[in-house]
């Protein structure tokens, strides 16, 4: 090791001017942390599966062995109908992800960097989030193309199949809070993906993703009814195969927020007060 | 550097302390990790807070660090206190933890520009401060490569490299060499030497009572979350004499006999244990040969005889009337909560200064 004492002589770094608005710095230290979590994903590929062959083989694995079955014969019919929902599916277990890595950054240490840092506190969180942007949109991709190998046409123009994309990934970066909030309090990684399937699955499931919902008993309809990923799924299939859409995406936008008003403040709150 | 600082109210008033602390508290469940801990350090000095696994150590770094909150007492880091002013706290510190927190999938360069840019540079300044500083902490060569490839020792410079991108005026080095090799420790401690030498200000906690002494200008001594002695390497080792002569007579029996011939170098009361050894706090190693010589003459045959300094566990039989182990016991929990994964504790680390077999 040479000694050059002036690598490490304690004085105040130039910074350029005075302080940015917390604002500015905030979006600038989560983007500089989003990068690091793309650099992760792009070194760790395996991080991808669940966006990429999940849907894949949850799309293949119901057209095929289910599809012939729940139409009544047509398998491609029943392609048609499941591919919306199976976007919502998949794009919401997207979201697990992110709560396990929190937990498991927290865990070796990580964190404790960025919070001994000066900067804005919730720039980690954020951060992480608005990598998973990437990973929602290549989901996106994925999903629609493999449909579209398999015969899945949209029955409306590019911007409805557009905003039907835009949707679903602003409908997951709502949703991804909550697994934020659950790998913030949970005990270890493993712990946080129970806890988000426990959830995901039958909130997944009770819509009418596989099935049309009035075949359900009618307890079960009136879950359907307000479960946020019920509109999400008609409101993508509105926007994917046409019929009206405003309600559902209304719907949608209002459990978006919802889902941001409760779940950022819990998040934030635990990442503050996890030890 | 450190002598005038500008309080949040505009006006610089002179700082005694780099490092102040009085009085802290903290309570996980059942363990009181800290039970009312004093801290100071002086402008551009070096605290040691040594004291074993689950001693309070780590925690008290956290909150000095402003990663958790006391539950009482109050601490300034730099003039500022580490509850109403967390954001200028943060301004003047640079942590090292225990375990190394980089992030393994980034390389070298890219965990220290990410650093830079978080500290507000621009991209350029960012790299450039991050090559600056590989070199310095001869890290070069794996500067493009994942911190996961690197080695322990590598991995422990990179963090600390880590910590003094924003060249910070107060440094944490928490256990900064637990798990290290001898050579590996060396070095780290030329890198610790040098921090002060340019003037900032760092606590160190250590398990090693040589590694305090090699670098501390005090030494603030932690048992179950209590502070149990503050002073001079100098003088705590005076506390529990220099270097200690130990014995082990092959005749067992004979053992009360040896004890009194090394007493008698040693002009101290000698110290049986129940090992089959007895020992005496010396000062310089000409008792080494004397003890060699009379016991040559008594006829004792030894199957060891050593000279080495004292220990952690000496220190605190001293300080404390029992061993470093019943500390670590009494907090398991206090272990797993800090660390996440809990490692050996290896007091035993003193170095030999001769051994006849």
């Amino acid at each position: 090791m040479s000694i050059n004492t002036a690598t490490i002589a304690p004085r105040a770094l130039s910074r350029p001017g005075a302080r940015p608005h917390p604002l500015v710095r905030l979006i600038r230290h989560s983007l500089v942390l989003a990068r690091r979590s793309l650099i992760g994903v792009v070194r760790n590929p395996e991080a991808l599966i669940d966006v990429t062959l999940q849907p894949v083989i949850f799309i293949a694995m119901f057209t095929y062995i289910f599809g012939g079955a729940i139409t009544g014969g047509s398998q491609h019919d029943y392609l048609q109908f499941l591919l919306p929902g199976i976007l919502a599916q998949t794009i919401a277990f997207g979201g697990v992800a992110i709560g396990v890595n929190l937990n498991s950054d927290i865990e070796k240490g990580v964190f404790d960097r960025f919070r001994s840092l000066p900067i804005a506190r919730a720039a980690p969180l954020v951060g992480a989030v608005l990598s998973d942007v990437v990973r929602y949109t290549l989901l996106c991709v994925v999903t629609l193309g493999f449909g579209y190998v398999l015969g899945f046409r949209a029955q409306t123009g590019v911007l409805e199949v557009v905003a039907a994309c835009l949707l679903a990934i602003a409908f997951a970066l709502c949703l991804c809070w909550a697994a934020v909030f659950v790998g913030m309090v949970a005990r270890t990684p493993g712990a946080v993906q129970g806890i988000m399937f426990l959830v995901l699955f039958p909130l997944t499931f009770a819509t009418g993703t596989f099935v049309p919902v009035d075949t359900l008993p009618s307890w079960l309809q009136s879950f359907t009814k307000i479960n946020p990923l019920t509109h999400l799924v008609d409101a993508l299939r509105g926007l994917l195969l046409g019929g009206p859409v405003a309600s559902d995406v209304l719907w949608t936008l209002g459990w978006m927020a919802a889902l941001l008003v409760a779940f950022v403040p819990l998040a934030l709150r635990a990442y503050g007060r996890r030890v | 550097m450190l002598s005038t600082v500008t309080t949040s109210t505009g006006k610089a008033e002179t700082m005694d302390y780099a490092i102040e602390a009085e009085g802290l508290l903290k309570r996980y469940g059942e363990t009181q990790a800290l039970a009312g801990v004093d801290l100071r350090a002086r402008p551009g000095s070096v605290l040691g807070v040594l004291g074993p696994n689950g001693a309070g150590k780590t925690t008290a770094v956290r909150i000095l660090a402003t990663l958790i909150r006391a539950d009482g007492g109050t601490a300034r880091v730099g003039g500022f206190d580490v509850v109403r002013e967390p954001a200028q706290v943060r301004e003047t510190i640079g942590l090292t933890g225990q375990y190394a927190s980089v992030d393994e999938l980034l390389t070298g360069e890219q965990n220290l520009t990410m650093i830079g840019q978080l500290l507000d540079l621009s991209r350029r300044q960012a790299r450039a401060r991050a090559r600056e500083l590989l070199t310095w902490f001869d890290l070069e060569a794996a500067a493009g490569r994942p911190a996961r490839t690197y080695s322990g020792g590598m991995r422990r410079r990179l963090d600390l490299a880590a910590s003094l991108v924003g060249r910070p005026a107060v440094v944490f080095l928490d256990e900064p060499t637990t798990g290290l090799d001898p050579s590996k420790r060396e070095e780290m401690w030329r890198v610790i030497r040098d921090l002060v030498a340019d003037g900032s200000t760092v606590l160190l906690t250590t398990q090693y009572l040589d590694e305090a002494d090699a670098l501390a200008d005090e030494i603030t001594v932690i048992d179950r979350g209590t502070v149990v002695a503050h002073d001079t390497p100098q003088a705590l080792k005076r506390v529990v004499g220099g270097q200690r002569l130990t014995v082990r007579p092959a005749d067992p029996a004979r053992l009360s006999e040896t004890a009194a011939i090394i007493g008698a170098i040693a002009g101290a009361p000698p110290e049986r244990h129940d090992a089959g050894t007895t020992s005496v706090p010396v000062d310089g190693d000409a008792a080494l040969a004397e003890a060699v010589s009379r016991l040559a003459e008594a006829d004792i045959a030894v199957t060891e005889l050593s000279l080495h300094l004292p220990s952690l566990d000496d220190v605190f039989f001293q300080l404390t009337g029992h061993d470093t182990t019943d500390a670590a016991d009494a907090a398991p929990e206090l272990i797993e909560e800090v660390g996440g994964t809990t490692r050996e504790a290896d007091h035993a680390l003193h170095p030999v200064a001769g051994v006849v077999q």
